[in-house]
């Protein structure tokens, strides 16, 4: 039997990290190889001073790209000159671009797992701050700018510091309509919006190791509303088993020994993290943001806090401004709060389970008078595949629109916004002041709770819900 | 890249906590100034100015807000920026350094950083200095007055307040030397092209389902 610790023993994320080390300097900072970029509008500007300075992206094969904040999702609107930019630099530069019109085409945070492009043990960045959701399957992947994403298409590397570690255990098995959507909001209301500052987390416990990879992918996405630039899950049979077959996964032999590698990707048992958070979640009921910070959540049979039972005055003047913003008063219960709007997509949650979850709801009922109700695929496959299983006829008959992937309505764009002082029920990621539009309000829920609160034009405890 | 060395100015105060990076620079679905077409989405860097804080600086018909603190004198004129923790979380948008460069701001002060937002202020020549709560809170008190004059020295790491107190911070050297000397990062990884060269054919050779040849036909 083991005494004493094995001061060797090392976490996920510095297994990946040492995994990739050029040079690593005096104060800590390290040279790192990044194996693979995803790429969308955002890196117009990068590929743009790249071929302005002269320079040659150093390994093309190492891109994927397509648009997808800027794509319209309503079928037969043209699409935007953005789109066109970015599809003339990547034929440019020899990276592998996507277009709209592609099957394959959609969210990067979607697609990328989904092609397998994804992969356990991969260091991975995107000029996109979602860029975490690729840690559910083992891969270290973290958001950067745009002089970042120019330094990576030029070098294929990334100068960084090693981030503290934090792992955060949920333990439990979760009630019947608790999802991967609800572990992110309550994991974040514990921690707070800037418990993860300066950390790497990595996910793991019981109630982890059942969750699909669709509600892993939830999870790891909303790890940087936490606060952390990256979340993590130790690769296991269920991301072997997404993996195996899909368009960019090893294949033959390659395929066994990279399986062989990426299972030796969990941190050892004797391991220390700078940071450890234990949440029991077996208890755990649906989850609503009531506020503009995603760390302002309560349980759907919850009320509207008072500030004046804020832990101090600080927090009871960041809650007090919240309340304003959101039209709400303090001790309204949130199955009292009417909603205006419902956005079920995003890289958040826009899935094929997260569209099956909401359709279960929708089957045989109708979205209330007054709600404007929208599903967004979050790519061509998923769509094809909810349209093959006759989930598009679910929610249009419900009174849905049905509409292409993309970005949508996640954030104020032209082609999608949320207008003043609506509410919105919406499965994305943040509900910062006038995210959605200006003046939007948003309410974080899950897909199956943003169907639920359409039908009844208030937020409803889906659990209360039978069949209709 | 502009460096950065030492820098004596006014610090505009702004008391809030999880500044978003959709607050310091919005999107065209909430600012004003994009709604309005004043400036084009793909400005150059130096042209985000207008964007900072759209929606909290600027009425709808771009008239500005009184209230808010930039609109205010010396404030309009500030070069450093004390605000509470987490600045800069949320999105990656690089934009939100460029309209805070673009209308001077030099330097952001506060207990803590959203990661992304941190690392995007170096090159940018933006210097992110991160002080202890309790400071960071005398600091927004003193900066109430309108005469008080702040120093930032990066080359000795401390904060020099208008009372005088001396404040020591930590950046990483790697960071500190390019910020000091204004270096471009991009120039100084490729001069490192060799050592990329040998540590990556070392790489695909423990990890060869990941060779670029080995890769399934990417079609």
């Amino acid at each position: 039997m083991k005494v004493t610790p094995d001061m060797n023993a090392r976490t996920l994320y510095q297994k990946i990290w040492d995994d990739h080390v050029v040079e690593e300097f005096p104060d800590g900072t390290c040279l790192l190889m990044v194996d693979r970029q995803l790429a969308y509008e955002s890196s117009i500007i990068p590929l743009e001073r790249i071929a302005a300075a002269g320079r040659q992206v150093r390994r093309p094969s190492a891109s994927l790209a397509m648009a997808d904040h800027s794509v319209p999702t309503v079928p037969g609107v043209a699409r935007a000159g953005r789109a066109r930019k970015l599809a003339e630099l990547c034929e440019q530069a020899g990276i592998a671009y996507l277009d709209p019109d592609d099957p394959r085409h959609g969210i990067v945070h979607v697609v990328g797992p989904e092609q397998g492009f994804t992969q356990p043990g991969l260091l991975m960045a995107c000029a996109d701050s979602h860029t975490s959701s690729h840690g559910a399957l083992g891969a270290l992947a973290f958001g950067i700018g745009t002089s970042e994403m120019e330094h990576v298409l030029s070098t294929q590397t990334l100068m960084q510091k090693p981030s503290r570690t934090m792992r955060i255990v949920l333990d439990g098995e979760l009630p019947a309509g608790v999802v991967g959507k609800d572990l992110a909001l309550a994991m974040i209301h514990a921690i707070g919006a800037a418990g993860g500052v300066g950390h790497a987390v990595e996910f793991a416990g019981t109630a982890v190791e059942r969750l699909p990879m669709s509600g892993r992918l939830t999870l790891c996405n909303m790890a940087v509303e936490g606060g952390a630039r990256s979340g993590m899950i130790a690769p296991d049979e269920i991301t072997f088993e997404w993996l195996e077959g899909r368009p960019w996964s090893p294949k033959g032999a390659l395929w066994d020994a990279a399986v062989a590698y990426w299972r030796t990707l969990r941190s050892d048992p004797d391991a220390r993290f700078d940071r450890e958070i234990r949440l029991d979640v077996g208890a755990l009921v649906p989850q609503v943001t009531w506020g503009t910070s995603p760390d302002e959540v309560v349980g759907i049979d919850g009320r509207v806090p008072d500030p004046a039972e804020a832990p101090n005055e600080r927090v009871a003047a960041a809650w007090q401004r919240s309340l304003d913003y959101m039209g709400l008063t303090p001790g309204t219960a949130l199955r009292d709060v009417t909603i205006d709007r419902v956005f079920i997509g995003s890289c958040t949650n826009s899935r094929l389970d997260d569209l099956r979850e909401a359709a279960r709801i929708l089957r045989g009922r109708r979205v209330a008078p007054g709600v404007h109700a929208m599903a967004v695929p979050g790519s061509g496959l998923v769509r094809a595949q909810a349209e093959a299983e006759g989930l598009d006829r679910v929610f249009l008959e419900a009174g849905f629109e049905w509409r292409l992937p993309g970005c949508s309505m996640c954030f104020g764009s032209p082609n999608d916004s949320v207008a003043a002082g609506e509410r919105c029920a919406s499965t994305s990621n943040r509900n910062f002041e006038s995210r959605q539009g200006k003046d939007a309000r948003t309410h974080l829920v899950s897909p199956a709770m943003a169907a639920a609160a359409a039908v009844a034009g208030h937020f409803v405890d889906i659990r209360e819900l039978g069949e209709a | 890249m502009r460096p950065f060395t030492t820098l004596t100015g006014i610090a505009a105060p702004l008391p809030w906590s999880n500044v978003n990076t959709d607050d310091i620079w919005p999107g065209p679905g909430a600012s004003p100034v994009l709604k309005a077409g004043r400036m084009p989405l793909q400005a150059p860097p130096d042209q985000h100015g207008p964007n900072a804080f759209a929606a909290v600086r600027w009425n709808d018909d771009l008239t500005p807000k009184p209230e808010f603190v930039l609109n205010r004198a010396p404030y309009d004129r500030a070069e450093i920026l004390i605000a509470r923790d987490n600045f800069g979380c949320g999105s990656s948008r690089e934009m939100a350094v460029w309209a805070l460069a673009a209308i001077g701001f030099r330097c952001v002060i506060a207990p803590s950083f959203g990661d992304i937002f941190h690392n995007n202020c170096f090159p940018n020549g933006v210097l992110p200095v991160r002080l202890p709560e309790l400071v960071v809170e005398d600091l927004l008190r003193q900066a109430e007055d309108p005469d008080a004059r702040f120093t930032v020295d990066l080359v000795n790491l401390q904060v020099t307040a208008p009372d005088g107190s001396v404040h020591a911070f930590a950046v990483g050297d790697y960071q500190r030397t390019m910020l000091l000397e204004g270096l471009d990062e991009i120039t100084a990884t490729l001069s490192r092209v060799p050592e990329i060269n040998r540590a990556e054919a070392a790489y695909f050779a423990r990890r060869p389902w990941l060779a670029p040849e080995a890769l399934p036909a990417a079609e």
